[in-house]
């Protein structure tokens, strides 16, 4: 385990910001450390992706250069290596989302993947004609299109829990519309085009009152809050390694195992399998059946040390010091002229969206990139969001543990500056 | 305008600030697109902004000459289609192809504007105007 351990640059004696010591934490960052455009980078993109820190790219490069083969193979050493590390940072991931058992853990490629993975089998073996699914207003179309296609080709409904004009669900008709034909609800945990911290305990607490399964679109709350999948009680829950400062292609679809082992497999191929002949194939038990063919092997690996370094720093920590952020953030935000933030429920963690005036999203990121200022402008693929806001984008600014105040204060300035650009 | 006429005058402008204030001003100076024909089917879509555009074939004259009437809701975009309309726009189907136009985006100092993203609708708008030149081309008889 040791070789595989992330460590994380935090000197006790000069701590700050609510216990953590942001400048010796962004030395262990070295993409923040450049200049984009001349001017020093300001990353406030982390909702889209986040940087990697040095320990998760020494344990990538020390994966390749001693222990790399295949897993689940081979006699030799070099695969039981490999395959020891994968199967420990299995471990990681439990103990990460205090999963009951390893096996409830599933590595897919990302978020995208795990619903697709969970809409492809327990939605197919479980829905038909007529069945409802329930999602909600804000979500990602990670969220929408996989169980969209599952309606169209089961005849089922997709139902869809309205929000308000500050992004927080109406929660009276989320109960309304839970019913017998009703199979899953699958929300949002931390809305990417919002910052809008959903209820999450309530909604699955009042879906198991019908006994409908619940699962949490984890993919922006995983690097920003601690889950606990079993105080949530939620019956999946996905996430992606690199919005987590881990690598991309590489993420986790967590199911209670007595789900889990209900399903059938999601593709086939090597590894998922039991025996196979040509007249009958039986398939391998959890989570195996669900792992076809060589796996992102390094990439669960860097998953495993990106996990490590954030607990090092601690997801308490990280919650508080992102909030002071976001608290901040909000209040400058305000003195920008004609500025609007859109998402102002009264639950929110690490994202700023706004508007401002009537200039266009687009070109508030490309003056901002002048000022070395990574943000994000579009529908943030959640068209939905958009629609319900009567807007073709927003600007979105995500924050990080590694981000400051300064930052906060570069990103005012630049957005007076795009102000001043914009009114000739 | 000509394109030299357009390198001399971002030449002149030293700081960036200057040079986006003068694409944006560009693009406000664009011939406007008429609202009918903001359509579906003008749409070259994008992730960040959007862009509507409409080419006229004038094929009074041979070769025919190609027009382009074009919109964003993005100033900086705007300012950058105003860039790419004077580049192409009154052009026979062969000298539009026959312009290397990320050599005219570096020549401009804009060449990052130019960068294949395929959620950029004005990235798209070029392969647009190339597609239909090559289209006008096929379809004109030959000499």
């Amino acid at each position: 385990m040791s070789l595989y351990t992330a460590h994380v640059s935090t000197a006790p004696s000069s701590r700050n910001e609510g216990g953590l010591d942001i400048q010796r934490i962004r030395q262990d960052f070295p993409a923040l450390h450049q200049k984009v455009n001349g001017k020093p980078l300001v990353y406030l993109d982390n909702g889209a992706s986040a940087q990697k820190p040095q320990a998760v790219l020494d344990t990538l490069v020390h994966f390749y250069q001693h222990d790399y083969a295949n897993i689940h193979r081979g006699v030799h050493s070099l695969s039981e290596r490999a395959t020891r590390a994968y199967e420990a940072a299995r471990g990681v991931v439990q103990r990460f989302l205090n999963a009951r058992e390893e096996r409830e853990i599933i590595f897919v490629r990302g978020t995208t993947e795990a619903i697709n993975l969970v809409a492809a089998t327990y939605g197919r073996t479980n829905l038909s004609a007529g069945d409802e699914i329930v999602i909600s207003a804000m979500e990602h179309h990670a969220n929408i299109v996989p169980w969209q296609m599952l309606c169209e080709q089961l005849g089922a409904k997709l139902r869809v829990i309205p929000m308000d004009d500050r992004g927080v669900l109406d929660m009276q008709a989320y109960q309304d519309l839970l019913n017998h034909r009703t199979k899953l609800v699958a929300v949002v945990h931390l809305s990417n085009a919002l910052g809008t911290l959903n209820p999450v305990e309530e909604i699955i607490t009042l879906a198991h009152q019908h006994n409908i399964p619940v699962l949490l679109d984890g993919a922006q709350s995983a690097p920003h809050l601690k889950v606990d999948v079993q105080a949530l009680d939620c019956d999946f829950f996905a996430f992606s390694g690199h919005k987590l400062y881990g690598p991309t292609g590489i993420g986790v679809l967590y199911g209670k195992a007595a789900l889990l082992e209900q399903m059938p497999p999601y593709q086939g191929g090597g590894d998922m399998i039991e025996e196979v002949t040509f007249e009958k194939t039986t398939y391998a038990s959890i989570p195996s059946r669900f792992e076809a063919g060589t796996p992102h092997i390094a990439g669960v690996i860097g998953l495993a040390s990106a996990i490590q370094y954030v607990e090092q720093i601690g997801l308490q920590a990280i919650h508080a010091y992102t909030q002071t952020l976001l608290d901040y953030g909000t209040q400058r935000l305000q003195e920008v002229p004609g500025l609007r933030i859109i998402g102002t429920a009264p639950h929110k963690a690490s994202i700023l969206a706004f508007r401002i005036q009537d200039i266009h999203p687009h070109d508030i990121g490309t003056i901002l990139d002048q000022e070395g200022v990574a943000i994000r402008a579009g529908h943030h693929c959640a068209q939905p969001v958009m629609q319900h806001y009567q807007l073709p984008a927003t600007a979105r600014a995500s924050l990080s543990f590694y981000n400051t105040r300064e930052e906060i204060d570069i990103l005012v300035a630049a957005l007076q500056k795009t102000v001043r650009i914009f009114s000739l | 305008m000509d394109i030299e006429e357009l390198v001399d005058n971002l030449e002149l402008l030293e700081d960036w600030e200057e040079r986006y204030r003068y694409l944006i001003e560009l693009g406000r100076k664009l011939p406007p697109l008429p609202d009918d024909q903001h359509t579906e089917q003008n749409k070259v879509r994008g992730c960040m902004s959007q862009v509507w555009m409409f080419p006229q074939v004038d094929d009074r004259i041979s070769p025919p000459i190609l027009h382009f009437l074009a919109d964003s809701d993005a100033h900086i975009v705007k300012g950058l289609i105003a860039v790419l309309m004077v580049v192409y726009s009154g052009k026979t189907a062969q000298e539009i192809l026959d312009i290397d136009i990320h050599a005219v985006f570096t020549r401009l100092g804009l060449e990052k504007h130019i960068t294949p993203n395929r959620r950029n609708g004005f990235f798209s708008m070029v392969g647009r105007i190339q597609d239909l030149a090559r289209t006008s081309l096929a379809s004109a008889p030959s000499a």
